[in-house]
């Protein structure tokens, strides 16, 4: 054990720092998922950062990536949020599509959907949900048809985050007839593409953030389908994965906000309830236990190690210090901790409120924390199944 | 960067704990307590002859003069079979300490050899553990360490929590002659640091026991006709203890990376003692939970690792005392993403 970035880490840690600082818009970019001049404004920075070759720093080369090792990612992360970079608007392709392409796609696969994911060309919504199917994912009823060298596609997918204003959506299907975990195949299509039908969903915060997609007589080629026909349910579970495993929330996140969070406490330590101080501890060492534990799994996975079921245990625990965290900040601002941030009055506070009506999602979305509870009492502890 | 333990490391907490379960059972553990005996001596001896006295003593006074990383380990093994011996207190604080302070003493190679026991704290603040199976005592007076017989000191009993830590109220007179000389301050802020890791690190193995505990308890008693494991409710309890331990273990083996004190090293110490301490008793909790009215019967062992808890969360600094130290390392140095591991 030696908790010290090496020389190579020090320099790649500079070199990323130096790019975002001449790089990232000075000014803030329109929210992505209000608005298209937003989203495009959040895609044209995807580009910019592929000039570079930053789009995704695990990558081989060949893929517009850099080859780099996990602490590297790690430290690009750190970099990222630590100047306030814009947020990832195909951050559904860059952490889950992406990682499960690299395992299992064709190569031909590859070079068609990794380098235009890395560039933002193409930018990416799941469809797995189903109104009748979601936390119990085995009951997706949508189907794929094979009729000659095409699949037909048909069916209702749900809560797919920024599916109204993406370009593709990897989907979740089964060939008619099969039942349950069999007979699934996972397949892309153009959300562009005749018999598409996109209507978004506005959530608690007034955003519409998600989307519901009507999928009528689709047609998708074959080389569209990742992995083997029937294969579906075992390539989600990966994804899933990696989902809750590494990628989908890097800790750097939760550490900008501990130190916002630290600095609004120093800022209002005169008027702060009591019970602030203990609140701001909690949520500073949950941001540290956070990170170093994604470290200690980075190094493992490194090491030659797996991701098991623990991962199931980081999902719950970023998703309940984010709400925390948040409400340690909303408690510090007195008659402010309602106003939104277009308030006159909100100045640069109204972002706290934002982010807890947004943390609120985080038990909920990427399987809910009573599955990841199921997950890790039955695979982690081997507790017998219901 | 590298968050591995190394092979030796792991091989040979697993030797410990593969001691601890043969020798170490529950069931001797009970009678230890019937019998009121200071200590178990034979399994004190098979400790010193694995040599698990000598790993944090220098090279000279015939130790391994190895770090706290080397320890952890072993720490957690001792909590995972509520080793009532003074392993941490003798081996991962007060020789340590002794070594540090008066390298040549004659006492350091005798504690590597397990032919004296030493005890170290402040009896101003906390009562001292196991004073009744120690040679001699490394006593703070608030400015200095001091070597002091046991002999020379008062020590009365104390009941406490946990029937298998056994303390005492010491008291004592600073001597010129009993005072330790070298670089007091610091050597007594890492013997508080080491306390602070090497306890956490022991509730993070009494944790692990209590859910383990808990899981076969559920997998054999039947309600409602089937396996009481297999209700979400009970499964539930278990899982969200679990993911404290899984966020205090990256704290407790961050912690021990480090051996100099500072406001830096000290937080994440702390940090760990809280983290683990916390998610330790929640464990107990929900294991005992988990059983019902058998948990909570003198019967079941879980609260013998609740009471081992409690009274650790007390030892070297409560709550209040770990978040102030945390307190001062966040409103004092850097924060941020690029500050994990010291400043940037």
């Amino acid at each position: 054990m030696d908790l010290n970035y090496t020389p190579e880490h020090k320099a790649f840690r500079a070199e990323v720092r130096s790019w975002l600082e001449a790089n990232v818009p000075k000014e803030r970019l329109p929210d992505f998922e209000m608005t298209r001049e937003g989203f495009e404004a959040h895609r044209a920075w995807e580009a910019k950062m592929k000039e570079g070759d930053w789009g995704m720093v695990t990558w081989p080369k060949e893929y517009g990536g850099r080859g780099v090792d996990l602490i590297q990612w790690l430290i690009f992360e750190e970099e990222y949020y630590r100047i306030g970079a814009p947020g990832r608007v195909n951050q559904n392709g860059i952490f889950l599509l992406g990682p499960t392409v690299m395992e299992f796609g064709t190569p031909e696969q590859k070079a068609r959907i990794l380098p235009a994911m890395a560039s933002g060309e193409q930018i990416w919504a799941q469809a797995w949900s189903e109104p009748q199917a979601g936390s119990d994912l085995a009951g997706v009823r949508a189907t794929a048809e094979l009729d000659g060298d095409e699949y037909v596609l048909n069916g209702h997918k749900i809560w797919s985050s920024r599916a109204a204003l993406a370009d593709w959506a990897f989907g979740l299907f089964r060939a008619p007839g099969t039942e349950r975990h069999k007979g699934m195949s996972l397949i892309l299509f153009p959300l562009n593409a005749p018999g598409v039908r996109v209507d978004p969903i506005r959530r608690i915060d007034g955003k519409p953030a998600f989307a519901e997609i009507i999928l009528e007589n689709v047609r998708a080629p074959v080389t569209n389908r990742l992995g083997d026909e029937g294969q579906g349910w075992h390539i989600c579970m990966a994804t899933a994965g990696f989902e809750r495993g590494l990628m989908l929330r890097s800790p750097a996140r939760y550490q900008v906000a501990a130190e916002k969070l630290a600095k609004l406490y120093q800022a209002n330590k005169m008027t702060a309830p009591v019970s602030a101080r203990d609140a701001v501890l909690q949520a500073w060492m949950d941001s540290e236990a956070y990170a170093l534990s994604i470290y200690r799994t980075a190094s493992r996975l490194i090491a030659g190690g797996s991701i098991g079921a623990e991962a199931s245990t980081n999902k719950i625990f970023w998703s309940e210090m984010d709400i925390a965290l948040h409400r340690a900040a909303l408690s510090l601002l007195g008659a402010k901790a309602e106003l939104m941030p277009s308030a006159p009055e909100a100045a640069d506070v109204g972002d706290w409120l934002d982010g807890y009506l947004f943390s609120l999602a985080g038990p909920i979305y990427a399987g809910t924390n009573e599955i990841q509870s199921n997950i890790i009492a039955e695979r982690m502890l081997g507790m017998p199944r219901a | 960067m590298d968050f591995n333990f190394s092979e030796e490391q792991i091989m040979m907490s697993d030797v410990l704990r593969e001691f601890l379960t043969a020798e170490c059972t529950m069931g001797e553990l009970r009678k230890q307590i019937a019998s009121d005996v200071p200590r178990d001596e034979t399994r004190w001896a098979k400790l010193a002859e694995m040599g698990l006295f000598t790993v944090l003593l220098p090279e000279d006074a015939g130790g391994l003069g190895l770090a706290e990383q080397d320890f952890v380990l072993l720490a957690e093994a001792a909590g995972y079979a509520n080793l009532p011996e003074a392993l941490i207190e003798h081996a991962g604080v007060a020789a340590p300490l002794l070594a540090a302070l008066a390298p040549n003493h004659e006492l350091v190679a005798k504690a590597a050899a397990g032919e004296v026991t030493l005890i170290a704290g402040d009896p101003a603040t906390s009562y001292l553990p196991n004073v009744d199976s120690a040679d001699a005592l490394l006593l703070w007076d608030g400015k200095s360490v001091h070597l002091v017989p046991s002999s020379a000191v008062e020590a009365v009993r104390q009941e406490s929590v946990d029937p298998l830590r056994r303390l005492f109220k010491v008291t004592w007179t600073p001597m010129d002659t009993t005072r330790l000389s070298g670089d007091n301050s610091n050597a007594w802020a890492q013997a508080i640091n080491r306390a602070t890791l090497f306890h956490a690190a022991h509730c993070l193995g009494a944790a692990q026991r209590c859910i383990d505990m808990g899981v076969d308890y559920t997998k054999d008693r039947n309600q409602f006709g089937k396996p009481i494991g297999s209700y979400q409710a009970v499964k539930h309890l278990l899982a969200r203890a679990q993911v404290k331990i899984e966020f205090a273990k990256p704290v407790v083996y961050a912690a021990a990376a480090y051996s100099e004190p500072g406001t830096f090293v000290d937080a994440r110490v702390s940090h760990a003692k809280i983290a683990a301490t916390e998610a330790a008793e929640a464990a107990a909790r929900a294991s005992i939970q988990v059983q019902g009215a058998m948990g909570y019967s003198w019967e079941v062992d879980v609260h013998f690792f609740l009471k081992r808890v409690l009274s650790l969360t007390y030892a070297w600094g409560g709550p209040e005392f770990h978040l102030s130290r945390i307190g001062k390392r966040v409103f004092e140095l850097q924060l941020g993403p690029d500050a994990t591991f010291g400043a940037a």
